[in-house]
């Protein structure tokens, strides 16, 4: 009779199952589900759909940035051979918009084009030809308005109304929340920063453009592909323009080729196959340019920002107040939450006494900002690191020692109101300060070169969905069956984050299965259940949480069946490495297959639903737009970023990024990493590559609608990352785990910009940190040097090199 | 629509004759009439890379190639990688295994530039090399890191670790 005690057995089994039974597969490296069809060719992106039949479509867009429609004739276009339909704002009558409470947008316009680009009319024709020809035959008069490109000039007294929808003129949205008495706090303080920043517009430039197809079957079901991030809004929203009943109406989304936020609302294009699918009776494909992918745009806001800081003597922040204004472009999109995400989520790391935001958004006529990565918070971020870093040149104080006395902490609350759970904060300081070796290395760099440091926090989630109701935030529905197969039907879009492999790192975790035995079936909304999409970094945590739950009911019934043919407890079962297994005696396992079988036999077909809602008890403020920013779990990020400045060009260089992040828990490391880097590539692009703008002089065409002239860093461009994964689990997360998706972008660019006065000792406050921005800084700071006005420069900490450092 | 002249090549190891009409690129042709996929159209202008296929061995902007300029000649795409039918190539693998691939849209494109990196040089290459011959192909999602990562290995993998450090060329 063997005499091991249970612990041993179990310790055994652990080791059987290499290490604890949790790693099974959480926090291993995962090869990605869907990743070697892509890799092989045979993905099937939404461009990549060919139909019987198909008609292509193409829309006809304005060349003049604001002026009323007085008459549009498309006869000479129907009259071109191959051409099938052609629609225009007259057809698509009912505005939306994604946020429910400002619907100020038309699938084509209707009366008047608000931007260079704004669809007027479209056409289906047999290909993509024949359809450019017609566009080109559509003739529009157009009565010409006066166009605003500067958000501060819309909002003067009689300027001309941009958005036919609008409530207030060209105000979007207006908004001032305070916390305490900013003014006086920072009065009262030891040191006051102030500074004026501006953060210029950048878009996503996901390498797949827009694209959508359209199919009616002979009942009448419309369905639509599309390049979508957020299936379930599209959904609703082309339910309420087509005016069809939402079932009759299926979305899918195809593998995707990229989105950060991009892709996170219906465009023209989705309603536009629909609508003439519905008329012609054939599937529709319409494809944009790259060029139409810049107007279609939605991407990060233009702000100007102006801020005032108080310190006291030992680094610790008295008060913040800020002042934003916010270039919205033609259509709100996501800008009333842009409006308070701008200043909701800058309350952490940092602990603020007193604080008080004014944040204005105005309607232009540009092509319509949105969410893009880091939504609303990556641009007053920027800001306030800098001021942060400025006050620790002030006061002598390292800046990563400046940032640890402001630390917030674990299980706090924000100065408005937010509940903060786990907080790795500190953890993530230490990490970069460790790995840079900032000390050492920041103590002896020459001229010319600089360590800068920055650090943010963001949510994984929000607490409350963009349409107010009362179900789940999100739900997965599981099957088993006896060949050892999981299925999970998840309405979450994958956009090549990996949140389909996320869903099998779960679901494998939990019924002992590889994730080569999962089928994740993901975003087509007749097979799933409702998902509210891929934003504000929503999916790991609140899908993760409701395939927990699901898969878990499943592991129950799997785990009670066996224990029952084994006479032997359940608490006793654990399934891993494709085996039910005895943690008692691992030599005593069966083959999860028959465990499936026998759990079939037991409970009827094996299939679970799962479902995750917020907590909403003590999670956020009680003031109105209080839950606006509020999220289940925080993440949080520092960065530190070294870089060379040539005096004689301006060319910054980053010569590394160092990132760390806390997940929570990492559930699949290669691919947290992956999102660490991409966010901080992303943060490195904006800082010195990255504007998107129309040019007033010429009627507000774009810059540069191209991926040539709009400058993004290749291969040889980009620095090397190193990518360090701090893991605070949260109470609220699957297995702990919180965001990784846009947090770690937050932080890049100010810590790009404080490197470059650590370099340089020059401000970098108005982005991008171009060549000629640069030179003109440093021309500035040499007429100061002459003046004998400069800033003690920089090393607060004490270089050996001084103050100016010379060449 | 004419379907234009006759146009003769080798396409991923097969000979290949169909029409093409004058003003088609290569990418046009694989896309729409050979339903190769695998090469993805990101800006029709030869910014992105992403249509990025060998022409006789060497990387080429199936946007910016005329369909008929192939003719006699020897085209290699994504779906022509693998080594044989159903196994996929070491790059593949590699891309794989170190989740070089988010959205996949670029992959193709990459895999084609960085397979001739690897084969032309035929030894282990470094990560400046790597930058070097993929500068061309634009990704947005990784930050180029796992992908030069997985490059890196791959070489590694088929043709032993670096010799010496300076080695400017075999």
């Amino acid at each position: 009779m063997a005499t091991r005690s249970p612990t041993t057995k179990s310790a055994q089994a652990q080791a059987a199952a290499g290490g604890t039974t949790k790693a099974w597969q959480i926090g291993r490296s995962h090869r990605k589900v869907d990743a070697m069809d892509r890799m092989r060719g045979v993905a099937r992106y939404t461009d990549d759909l060919k139909l019987p039949g198909m008609l292509h479509a193409k829309i006809m867009r304005s060349p003049h940035a604001h002026a009323n429609i007085k008459g549009i004739d498309t006869s000479r276009a129907l009259n071109l051979e191959g051409v099938f339909a052609v629609v225009t704002g007259q057809d698509f009558k009912i505005p939306y918009g994604v946020i429910p409470w400002t619907p100020d947008e038309n699938a084509l316009a209707v009366n008047k084009v608000c931007h260079v680009g704004d669809g007027i009319a479209a056409v289906a024709a047999t290909d993509e030809d024949t359809a450019i020809e017609a566009v080109n035959r559509i003739d529009v008069d157009y009565e010409l308005l006066k166009a605003y490109f500067d958000p501060e000039e819309a909002l003067m007294e009689g300027a001309l109304q941009i958005n036919p929808h609008a409530k207030r003129g060209n105000l979007s949205k207006n908004l001032i929340l305070e916390f305490g008495d900013a003014a006086r706090a920072v009065q009262n303080s030891q040191l006051v920063i102030e500074g004026d920043y501006f953060f210029c517009g950048t878009t996503h430039a996901a390498l797949e453009p827009h694209c959508a197809v359209a199919q009616v079957d002979p009942n009448g079901l419309l369905t639509v592909w599309s390049a979508t991030q957020v299936s379930h809004y599209l959904h609703r929203e082309l339910a309420k323009v087509l005016e069809l009943p939402a079932h009759k109406i299926r979305v899918i989304q195809p593998p995707l080729g990229g989105a950060f936020g991009g892709k996170s609302e219906p465009f023209d294009l989705e309603f536009c196959v629909a609508k003439l699918a519905l008329i012609t009776g054939r599937p529709v494909k319409l494809l944009y340019t790259r060029e139409e992918v810049f107007y279609s745009h939605r991407g990060r806001h233009p702000m100007k920002m102006r801020y005032r800081t108080g310190f006291s003597r030992e680094g610790k922040i008295q008060g913040v107040e800020a002042r934003t204004i916010i270039d919205g472009g033609a259509y709100s999109s996501f800008g009333l939450v842009t409006t308070y995400y701008s200043g909701q989520l800058l309350c952490a790391p940092y602990d603020f006494p007193a604080y008080r935001f004014h944040s204005t958004r105005v309607y232009t006529n540009k092509p319509a900002c949105g969410p893009k990565r880091g939504h609303g918070s990556v641009q007053p971020r920027f800001a306030l690191e800098v001021q942060l870093d400025k006050a620790a040149v002030k006061l002598g104080i390292d800046p990563i020692d400046l940032r640890r006395r402001n630390d917030l902490g674990s299980h706090s609350t924000t100065i408005n109101e937010f509940r903060i759970g786990s907080n790795g904060f500190l953890a993530c300081l230490e990490a970069v300060e460790r790995a840079s070796q900032w000390k050492q290395r920041r103590a002896q760099l020459r001229y010319g070169c600089g360590l800068g440091v920055a650090g943010s926090t963001y949510i994984s989630g929000t607490n409350y969905p963009i349409y107010p109701n009362d179900m789940p935030q999100a739900a997965v529905q599981i099957c088993i069956d006896r060949s050892g197969r999981v299925r999970v039907f998840s309405g979450a879009n994958d956009i090549g984050q990996g949140s389909d492999t996320m869903l099998a790192v779960i679901t494998a975790q939990e019924l002992g299965v590889e994730l080569d035995d999962i089928r994740v079936l993901s975003a087509d909304t007749d097979l799933c259940p409702v998902d509210l999409g891929a934003y504000s970094s929503r999916i790991t945590l609140m899908v993760g949480n409701a395939c927990l739950d699901a898969a878990h009911k499943l592991r129950k019934k799997v785990c009670a069946a066996v224990a029952k043919r084994w006479e032997i407890p359940a608490t006793r079962i654990t399934l891993v490495q494709r085996k039910a297994m005895d943690i008692e005696d691992p030599s005593h396992h069966i083959a999860i297959a028959e465990a499936f079988s026998w759990a079939e036999a037991d409970h009827g077909l094996l299939g679970e639903v799962g479902s995750y809602n917020t907590p909403k008890e003590e999670r956020h403020g009680t003031y109105r737009g209080g839950t606006i920013g509020a999220s289940p779990a925080y993440s949080f990020t520092a960065h530190v970023a070294e870089v060379g400045v040539d005096e004689d060009t301006g060319v910054v260089e980053v010569k590394k990024i160092w990132v760390a992040h806390d997940c929570g828990r990492a559930l699949s490391r290669k691919i947290v990493e992956g999102q660490m880097e991409g966010s901080v590539y992303m943060g490195f692009a904006e800082a010195l590559f990255e504007s998107h703008e129309v040019d007033p002089e010429h009627g507000g065409v774009h810059r540069g609608p191209s991926l040539l002239d709009y400058r993004l860093p290749t291969f040889a461009d980009t620095p090397p990352i190193e990518s360090l994964i701090i893991e605070a689990p949260d109470a609220n997360g699957p297995y702990g785990a919180k965001e990784a998706g846009e947090g770690p972008l937050h932080p890049c660019i100010p810590a790009i910009a404080n490197a470059i006065y650590d370099a340089v000792g020059i401000r970098m406050d108005h982005m991008p940190f171009d060549p000629p921005s640069v030179l003109a800084a440093l021309d500035t700071r040499r007429a100061s040097d002459m003046a004998g006005t400069t800033t003690r420069h920089p090393r607060p900490t004490g270089s050996a090199t001084g103050p100016g450092r010379p060449a | 629509m004419s379907h234009g002249p006759v146009l003769s090549f080798e396409l991923n190891g097969e000979p290949i004759t169909t029409t093409v009409p004058a003003h088609w690129t290569l990418l046009e042709l694989l896309r729409y009439r050979l339903d190769l996929i695998g090469s993805k159209q990101g800006c029709d202008k030869g910014d992105c890379g992403a249509c990025t296929v060998q022409l006789d061995g060497e990387p080429v902007l199936a946007c910016l190639t005329l369909a008929a300029t192939t003719q006699g000649r020897s085209v290699t795409t994504v779906e022509g990688l693998g080594y044989q039918r159903g196994a996929c190539h070491p790059l593949q693998d590699a891309f794989d295994r170190f989740d070089a691939a988010q959205c996949g849209f670029c992959t193709p494109g990459i895999l084609l530039s960085a397979e001739a990196l690897l084969r032309k040089q035929a030894r282990a290459v470094s990560r400046e090399e790597v930058r070097a011959a993929l500068a061309g192909n634009l990704c947005r999602c990784t930050g180029y890191t796992k992908i030069i990562d997985a490059v890196v290995d791959c070489g590694e993998r088929l043709y032993g670790p670096p010799v010496t450090e300076a080695a400017p060329t075999d």
